[in-house]
């Protein structure tokens, strides 16, 4: 047992804490709320060659192979900086269904070009009630000919006004079980029957997209893997990427009680600092209980999908997404209290964390959801 | 990063956990959490327990083997206390005191005399240790400590007197918090015995506590001669040794406390699989699901992060402020648990142990209870928030606190 990052995961952290500050300084990342793509090439390709869209790309599609915990260890970091931009749906749910649920060809054709940034693409799985259950995909692909005929709506979907292609879930078949009959589809967002438009959401930094199908045709080879096979590797993926949310999470946090710790030193009142009075101390105090409980789990949940077997793989992500994404809800909330009328203004920069934390928290399953998954897995 | 035990430790692990069901007392039921009705029975079965594990190899497993200590790891130390506080958490609670501070106090600050005295006799079971820092003017504020000790022909004649001393009533012997010197600062004024619990003019009289049991009892000293060599440390080092001894009992009792809730979701899940309110299984409420999924979720946050501070301290750490935080994770989220258990139960929850109506004997009757004193004992979670705030945060200490410093 050794839980603690290893040399070349400090190293990772270090060049990613310096990349962000660099490259994502907050003037970015405000100028990228606003900015309707969200991203800029330049920052995109200097990312690209940090290695980061390569980094868990198998070798031999030009990747390097690492685990989730190197993943994580950077998503924290790009948390912390709030670095707006596709990767986390690229990297984290693009790529990662790829690798799950492709055939040798599509990975070949998709994974390779990942790595070098020359293409991106999301996951299109929630409707419009959100949920994160394979129940909950109902939006229909009828099979006509060789091909299929997606119809219907998919909500929530990241970044898809940038992608160069959607990994869409769609039901190809119903009946008991609803994890059987999920096919996933390679879909072009620029072809006919498909078109793409910007939600107005809170967090202008993760743009999230409605996709509406209107008799939108894919041909045989957009099949994602096997037909009605979809729900099984794409959960493996789902798992992953809620681990990727609880790094971010706890970047964003972290940063959240460093901006509330740093206010509680300087600000006086009552001729005395803030931070003199408990109810202030106290707060930033929590939050750091909280960060660093969550760090734990973070680690932990992280391993787990990289060494563990599939049931503590499960638990492990979702007892991560649900405290880990509290958590930084509570940090937010919090250092907003602390800051007084400061953090209520738009100037400051706590709001853009206060909104990521609440796209992040109902992201992927919220905190019920994955409750009730963590009480499924131990009490049936 | 490795969340695994090495095949070694596995191998231990199991081997412990057979050693284990085959030494318990005989007439222990594991089906009940309490199986003693008196403090003696249970220190004697304590010590009972301790004496085997000493003798099969399994006591003090990282304590120096020139101290009868095993010389291993940490690790195979945790293994070994996970073990018992999720088999029999009740044969162990006489010795969280001795093991979580005297022990690792006397091995960190003690004379090679002192280690040589007391480590063997406090590893085999003989020894039962008692804390006496609190006061009835010096709780949070420790530092307040105002039993005397004045030095006189090799002894220390103390007089003054204790109070919340938990186990005092069948301890051996008492790290006992004193002020040497009156007219030193408050902090720099205090010293550390080690008090043998049978000399003469010590008393002890049992507290009765909010579940009805006698744990913890007021001590009154008077003339109460302990020889000089029983001063743990130097003269006036008091406060330093006071402070280290807080923080180990931080550490250890993170995982050992994780493994006791593990435990107790487990009979969580049990209850609500039996229990019916208006006509449904309590396991299929949906609020009461995502009340048990959130116990779960803080016995893993507890766990893991008792692990990662405890993988710090194998590469030899002493614990640092950021003890705190376990302490706060272990007392908390108990009180959570416990109401939530409780509120599963509606009217039911009423009911103590010893009814044909008791749910489960009583037992979150009485843990509910029990967890009231968590967030008091071993520093409250205010103190430890400031702990967390000044000494870690670094953020300004309290006015009052600031001048008194001074
Ligand atoms: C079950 C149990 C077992 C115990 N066993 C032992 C033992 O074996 N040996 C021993 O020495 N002691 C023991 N204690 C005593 C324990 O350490 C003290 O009760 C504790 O330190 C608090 O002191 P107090 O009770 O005097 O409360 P006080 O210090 O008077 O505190 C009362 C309230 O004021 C708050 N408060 C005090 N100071 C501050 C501050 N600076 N900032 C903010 N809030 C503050 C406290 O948090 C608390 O809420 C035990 C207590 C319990 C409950």
């Amino acid at each position: 047992m050794d839980i603690r990052l290893n040399e070349d995961q400090i190293e990772i952290a270090r060049q990613a804490r310096r990349f962000c500050e660099n490259e994502s300084p907050m003037e970015y990342v405000r100028a990228m709320f606003e900015d309707e793509r969200g991203f800029t090439d330049d920052v995109w390709r200097k990312m690209v060659d940090m290695g980061w869209t390569a980094l868990r790309i198998p070798e031999a599609y030009g990747g390097l192979d690492m685990d989730l915990m190197d993943l994580a260890v950077i998503l924290e970091e790009m948390g912390r900086a709030m670095v707006p931009g596709p990767f986390f749906s690229n990297v984290l749910l693009a790529a990662e269904a790829v690798m799950e649920a492709g055939t040798e060809p599509q990975k070949e054709r998709y994974l390779s070009r990942i790595a070098t940034g020359e293409t991106i693409g999301t996951l299109a799985l929630h409707e419009s009630d959100g949920g994160a259950d394979p129940g909950y995909v109902q939006m229909g692909a009828r099979p006509v000919g060789n091909g299929f005929v997606l119809n219907g709506t998919k909500l929530f979907v990241p970044d898809a006004h940038v992608a160069d292609f959607l990994v869409c879930a769609a039901r190809t078949e119903s009946g008991e079980d609803p994890a059987e009959g999920i096919t996933l589809f390679l879909v072009d967002p620029k072809a006919e029957g498909v078109s793409v438009s910007l939600l107005p959401t809170m967090d202008g930094t993760r743009k999230l997209c409605a996709v509406e199908f209107k008799d939108a045709d894919v041909s045989a080879d957009g099949v994602l893997g096997e037909p009605n096979k979809g729900w099984k590797p794409l959960s493996r993926v789902l798992r992953r990427a809620q681990v990727g949310l609880c790094a971010e999470c706890i970047g964003g946090a972290q940063r959240a009680m460093e901006i509330a710790t740093e206010y509680a030193k300087v600000r006086v009142q009552f001729d005395q600092p803030i931070g003199t009075f408990q109810a202030v101390k106290h707060r930033c105090a929590q939050i750091y209980v909280e960060v660093e409980s969550a760090r734990s789990i973070l680690y932990w949940a992280a391993w787990a999908q990289d060494h563990g077997d599939i049931e503590e793989a499960a638990l492990a992500a979702s007892v991560a997404k649900a405290y880990c994404s509290e958590v930084y809800r509570n940090a937010t909330a919090s250092a907003i209290q602390v800051l007084g009328g400061t953090g209520f203004s738009w100037e400051h920069d706590i709001h853009l964390y206060l909104k990521r934390a609440q796209a992040n928290e109902v992201a992927l399953g919220d905190p019920a959801y994955h409750r009730e998954q963590v009480a499924q897995l131990i009490a049936g | 990063m490795d969340f695994r035990f090495t095949p070694e430790q596995e191998a231990f692990r199991e081997e412990f956990i057979s050693w284990l069901e085959e030494n318990l007392p005989d007439d222990w039921d594991p089906s009940r959490y309490r199986n003693y009705d008196s403090s003696e029975e249970l220190a004697r079965a304590h010590k009972d327990l301790q004496r085997r594990l000493f003798e099969a190899g399994y006591a003090g497993l990282h304590y120096p083997k020139e101290y009868d200590g095993q010389g291993r790891t940490l690790m195979e130390e945790v293994i070994v206390l996970q073990t018992i506080t999720s088999t029999c958490a009740e044969l162990r609670m006489p010795g969280v005191i001795t093991f979580g501070m005297a022990a690792p106090v006397i091995l960190i600050c003690g004379s090679e005399e002192q280690k040589r005295e007391f480590l063997p006799k406090t590893l085999d079971g003989t020894h039962i240790w008692c804390q006496g820092f609190s006061e009835p003017n010096a709780g949070s504020d420790v530092a307040n400590v105002s039993t005397r000790a004045v030095k006189k022909n090799g002894h220390y004649i103390v007089n003054g007197q204790k109070t919340w001393t938990s186990f005092a009533h069948i301890a051996d012997y008492c790290i006992l918090l004193v002020r040497t010197d009156p007219d030193a600062k408050k902090h720099k004024g205090l010293s550390y015995l080690l008090m043998d619990m049978k000399l003469p003019g010590i008393e002890v009289r049992p507290i009765t506590q909010i579940t009805g049991e006698q744990e913890f009892n007021e001590l009154y000293m008077e003339d109460v001669r302990v020889p000089a060599a029983m001063l743990l440390g130097k003269e006036g080092d008091g406060w330093r040794i006071a402070i280290t001894t807080l923080m180990f009992e931080r550490v250890i009792g993170d995982v050992t406390m994780a493994a006791v809730y593990q435990r107790n979701i487990e009979r969580m899940i049990q209850m609500a699989s039996q229990s019916k309110r208006s006509g449904k299984a309590v396991i299929e409420d949906p609020i009461f699901r995502q009340q048990l999924a959130q116990a779960y979720i803080e016995v893993m946050v507890l766990k893991y992060h008792g692990l990662r501070n405890l993988s710090q301290q194998l590469q030899g750490d002493i614990p640092g402020p950021e003890g705190s935080i376990g302490k706060l994770l272990w007392s908390e989220p108990n009180q959570r648990i416990t109401e939530a258990a409780l509120g599963m139960q509606g009217p039911g929850s009423q009911i103590m142990g010893g009814s044909p109506w008791s749910v489960q004997d009583g037992f979150w009757q009485f843990s509910f209870l029990r967890s009231k004193g968590s967030t008091i004992e071993a520093g409250t979670s205010e103190i430890q928030r400031n702990i967390i705030g000044e000494r870690v945060l670094g953020l300004p200490k309290d006015i009052s606190r600031a001048v008194r410093i001074q």
